[in-house]
């Protein structure tokens, strides 16, 4: 039961740098705690919503990436659901994406190899006429 | 078959005021000329040329379509924030179900607005 998630979330741009980096690191031993691993911590810095949130022009963006079960995601929802500076969240499953994408590349990179030895004389007579 | 040629034209000569009354006639004829190999002209009269409309995703090999990338998906949302159809951009079925899906994705996170321009 190892899937991989994004979990986005939307702190308040007036929230204070340290709070955040607690707020972050709770997260991160809410999840190991629950036998998932954290992947990435990407700040996405503050940025212009697309919307009025609450009463929010704009917010701070934090990526989580997090491998584990659907229970730690439970987990990890309701802890964004009851911390007040969290204005919005939204959890994404990427792994099987993420399969499908390493599937179509492994494709194209077979379908390369296949015909990089006929294109690579095509590919030094341009290169030739471009000296010259 | 020159005099057929004099007489017919002669017998147009007689014939352009009456052509010029009528007036409506030029209409048709003139995208005629550039009409076919000329770029594709909202008036292009009876004979419509519409140039091809291909799926951006298929042309550029973008597969991942996330809905993290605002740039990308701004393309295909309209001013009003509504999801443009595939019958005006030419995207692909299978592209277009992945598109929609990240755009929904990027409005509930606020990366795009759900109706119209942000404030």
């Amino acid at each position: 039961m190892n899937r991989t998630y994004e979990v986005m979330f939307i702190v308040r741009p007036d929230m204070a740098e340290e709070d955040l980096e607690k707020l972050i690191s709770t997260l991160e031993t809410a999840v190991t705690s629950s036998n998932g691993t954290v992947k990435n911590v990407e700040k996405m810095g503050k940025r212009r919503l697309a919307y009025v949130i609450g009463r929010f022009h704009d917010g701070m963006y934090i990526l989580l990436t997090v491998e584990g079960g659907g229970g730690l995601i439970h987990e990890l929802e309701r802890r964004l659901r009851v911390s007040e500076p969290v204005i919005k969240f939204l959890t994404v499953r990427i792994d099987e994406e993420q399969k499908r994408l390493d599937k179509i590349k492994q494709i194209r990179d077979a379908r390369k190899k296949v015909s990089a030895p006929a294109a690579a004389p095509e590919g030094g007579e341009p290169a030739a006429t471009a000296t010259v | 078959m020159a005099e057929e040629t004099k007489a017919a034209g002669a017998a147009e000569s007689s014939a352009p005021s009456e052509g010029q009354s009528q007036g409506h006639r030029p209409g048709p004829r003139g995208p005629r000329p550039g009409g076919p190999g000329g770029p594709g002209g909202r008036e292009g009269g009876r004979k419509y040329f519409r140039r091809k409309k291909v799926c951006k995703f298929c042309v550029e090999k973008i597969e991942n379509i996330n809905y993290k990338d605002v740039r990308l998906l701004a393309q295909f949302v309209a001013e009003s924030g509504k999801i443009v159809p595939r019958r005006l951009t030419g995207v692909c079925t299978p592209h277009q179900r992945r598109l929609s899906t990240a755009i929904k994705q990027a409005r509930n996170i606020a990366l795009l607005p759900f109706a119209g321009r942000a404030m």
